[in-house]
């Protein structure tokens, strides 16, 4: 396989890996207005304290990699989404610092418990933004970014920022169901129940939407051989929800994480039918954007040997810090 | 789109405004993370808990640090493309990996082994988290290793070609790209600068405690140990300091020009300037106090060897001089005040009045905050030194500037002043408020601090509340 695809995989696997693994924490500072004060979410918090930095250094590989990899594809996407990625950054400077803040300074703890919400809302829907104005079209001349400063802001980009809020608020709920116990256990349960139809009617909205957002959308999933994955899409896309929705009556606690997560891969298997081989959508070619020969050999080496490593010691962190997340309360 | 200077200088004042608030964090949590090793290896070795009680003191300042260096740094990683998309596109190819590779060897490393470091010492034990207190140390050193040979490159640019699309590419060996000619001097006196920065600090937190008339075990421990760095480490970073200046006469001659207030060429030995108003317009330096000669000592390591000024460099390619005039002398003024600090120390030391001499405990506590005025210092000296370039004689920064317009750009500076202030001045008085509580004998490894009851054996140690 050609290098180049080899590192939009590579690219991909980073951006799933930052949605699988932060989504969830950014999900629970969407939910806390809704955990109330004291042990319960002192109990959230801890839930996800150990593993937070870590999670979020995939969006860091995720930026770094693509300046690497696809540099002018850096080049042209950044200024173009200047103002919600700025937004979502100062989003999370707020929530990363609660994380230490809040217990260090007990008197101003509800503020720091809202910057908390408010940097993982911002932070959440600027990233959903930054995805729906990707694919709603950057205007490109030359070798740089030729639009305007309110390019990014449109329906569909308003919707798809709302849909991750949703997304990401499911998988935090989920993740409570798996990692907490008692009154905070229970009341993830409820707020899964209403988040679920919430994610699939913005899923199906922003579904509907994008085959008339540039019309290679359209061609790509209403032409052979797109339709071979157009029609089985929305049937696995219904058995994973329903799946979803019984596991979170009668599933075991891990169970509606996982199956949010199928959600979540389906939705960007679906995006990548969308836009492949672009990295600019109508725009810019993997191809066009590829860093040469001898970079892409040169982090491919370490990408090879490292990943792996992470991955590891990654899920030993996660392992020494497994199972249900108490309080005193409840042992 | 064409940028307006008023938008480049925005976008350079933000530049310089984020980096330099993240440069502060890694200058002590690369410190901090080794100290903490080496605290928690004395205490695994010799069993003294003063030991274990520092190691926890410091822990939980490093975690407050650590958080603000993870999300200033963040914001780090995406202003290459937002502001300096020219920039990204033309010298991505060259440190896009570097940075692809800070990512991967080092920031995983740090933030992977950082949960179990700051909360997992009832669950792995003993070996287990030495080994990861080991890691994140590792990790801090590794990242500066990386981030510096991408700026080093930036600085002494060898090992590349120019590609159709006007991209800098590596030319042969990535090696040549790593191992460019500023990255072993800037490296090391880099890091060494992270470790004294934290000397100081934990020096001047001793100190205080000391004056408050609060000699146990831990505060003696922590203010003996970080003497002991002043006076050992900061001659060594002078000696490497002047070697760092003798590398860059010899790459950037410009920027040592600057540094030294040198407008006009002394074809007959240089004096060194201590003090003056340097004005670039006119090409002096007004009111100068010099030593003749002395420059060209210093930095041929002769009397009469000949020095070349500024007056041999076209005025669209100097360097900004007043900034760097002035950085430059407040490091250098910071670093000999540093030695003299480590001086006393040992003078205190032999005189056995290290723990009763109270002028040397005040001139320790104000010298706390030097380490990260000199790193900032230093900084500046060397950042502004190398404009008008981004790629040291190769790339300008004004053809470097994203296509921005001023209102977007202001906003967004707006915003990161704001949002820094605020934010980090909180974390900076959470800092003080720890600093200000002695080590205690049984000091707990996290109080008032998230619980940490996940897992299998939910002991009492580990169910704590919010008063500890």
């Amino acid at each position: 396989m050609d290098l180049t695809v080899t590192w939009a995989f590579i690219i991909a696997f980073a951006v799933a890996m930052y949605v699988v693994m932060d989504g969830f924490d950014l999900g629970i500072g969407i939910l806390f207005p809704l955990v109330p004060v004291g042990r319960e979410r002192d109990q959230a918090m801890n839930t996800v304290a150990p593993v937070w930095d870590g999670n979020e250094t995939w969006l860091v590989l995720g930026g770094g990699g693509l300046l690497a990899a696809f540099p002018l594809a850096y080049a042209i996407i950044l200024p173009a989404l200047y103002t919600p990625l700025i937004a979502m950054l100062l989003g999370l400077v707020f929530r990363g610092v609660a994380f230490e803040y809040r217990w260090r300074d007990p008197g101003h703890r509800k503020y720091w418990d809202f910057a908390f919400f408010a940097g993982s809302l911002v932070a959440t829907f600027m990233q959903g933004v930054t995805l729906g104005a990707l694919l709603h079209g950057i205007h490109v001349e030359g070798r740089s970014y030729a639009g305007g400063w309110w390019d990014w802001l449109s329906l569909y980009s308003v919707m798809t920022g709302a849909g991750l809020v949703a997304g990401y608020a499911l998988l935090g709920a989920c993740w409570l169901i798996w990692k907490a116990e008692g009154d905070l256990h229970a009341r993830a349960r409820r707020h899964a129940r209403i988040l679920v139809p919430l994610l699939v009617a913005a899923i199906g909205a922003v579904s509907l939407y994008t085959p008339f957002v540039l019309p290679q959308y359209a061609e790509r999933w209403f032409q052979y051989p797109g339709l071979l994955v157009t029609v089985p899409m929305p049937i696995l896309f219904g058995t994973v929800t329903l799946a979803l929705w019984w596991s979170l009556r009668r599933g075991r606690d891990w169970m509606p994480f996982l199956l949010t997560l199928g959600l979540f891969l389906l939705s960007m298997a679906g995006l990548a039918i969308s836009i492949w081989p672009d990295v600019i959508p109508g725009r810019v070619t993997i191809w066009q954007a590829a860093a040469p020969y001898s970079s892409q050999v040169f982090m491919l080496v370490g990408a090879l040997v490292l990943v792996p490593i992470i991955l590891a010691y990654t899920g030993w962190a996660y392992w020494v810090f497994r199972g249900k997340v108490g309080d005193h309360g409840y042992h | 789109m064409a940028v307006s200077e008023t938008a480049l200088l925005l976008a350079r004042i933000q530049f310089a405004f984020t980096i330099s608030f993240h440069f502060i964090f890694p200058a002590l949590s690369i410190g901090l993370a080794s100290y903490l090793a080496v605290l928690e290896g004395l205490w695994l070795k010799s069993g003294r808990s003063a030991y274990l009680n520092l190691f926890r003191y410091w822990l939980k300042i490093f975690a407050v640090v650590f958080a603000m260096g993870v999300v200033s740094g963040i914001v780090m990683s995406y202003q290459f493309g937002t502001n300096w998309s020219v920039f990204s596109d033309r010298a991505g190819p060259i440190i896009g990996p570097l940075m692809a590779y800070e990512v991967l060897t080092a920031f995983f490393l740090e933030a992977g082994f950082l949960g179990v470091m700051l909360f997992g010492m009832e669950k792995v034990g003993r070996r287990l988290h030495f080994t990861a207190t080991l890691m994140v140390a590792i990790g801090t050193a590794i990242s500066a290793f990386w981030i510096l040979a991408a700026n080093s490159w930036m600085q002494t640019p060898t090992g590349w070609a120019i590609n159709d699309q006007g991209q800098f590419v590596p030319a042969g060996s990535w090696l040549d790209i790593i191992f460019n000619p500023s990255f072993p001097y800037r490296f090391t006196h880099t890091v060494i600068a992270a470790y004294l920065t934290t000397a100081l600090a934990v020096g001047s937190v001793g100190a205080w405690h000391l004056l408050r008339g609060r000699a146990t075990p831990e505060v003696r421990t922590m203010f003996s140990m970080a003497m002991w760095m002043a006076a050992l480490v900061a001659p060594v970073q002078i000696f490497v300091g002047d070697q760092h200046g003798l590398n860059t006469l010899e790459h950037q001659p410009a920027k040592i020009m600057a540094m030294e207030g040198h407008f006009r060429s002394h074809p007959e030995g240089a004096p060194l300037i201590l003090f003056g108003i340097p004005d670039s317009e006119a090409e002096t330096v007004h009111g100068a106090v010099e030593i003749p000669r002395l420059g060209s000592l210093i930095l041929k390591h002769d009397l009469d060897a000949p020095l070349a000024g500024l007056d041999t460099v076209p005025r669209a390619d100097r360097p900004p001089v007043g900034i760097i005039f002035w950085s430059f002398r407040i490091m250098v003024g910071l670093g000999a005040l540093m030695a003299l600090l480590g001086l006393c120390s040992l003078i205190a030391r032999v005189r056995k009045t290290l723990y009763d001499w109270r002028w040397l405990h005040h001139f320790a506590l104000v010298m706390g905050p030097s380490g990260f005025v000199a790193v900032i210092c230093g900084w500046v000296t060397t950042e502004v030194g190398r404009q008008p370039w981004v790629i040291y004689g190769l790339l300008r920064t004004r053809d470097a500037v994203s296509p921005i317009a001023t209102p977007g750009v202001t906003g967004s500076l707006i915003a990161f002043v704001i949002v820094y202030f605020t934010v980090f001045a909180a974390g900076a008085l959470y800092i003080l408020k720890l600093m200000g509580h002695a080590p205690a004998a049984g000091e707990p490894d996290t109080p008032k601090g998230p619980i940490r009851s996940a897992g299998i054996t939910p002991a009492p140690s580990m169910t704590r509340g919010e008063d500890g």
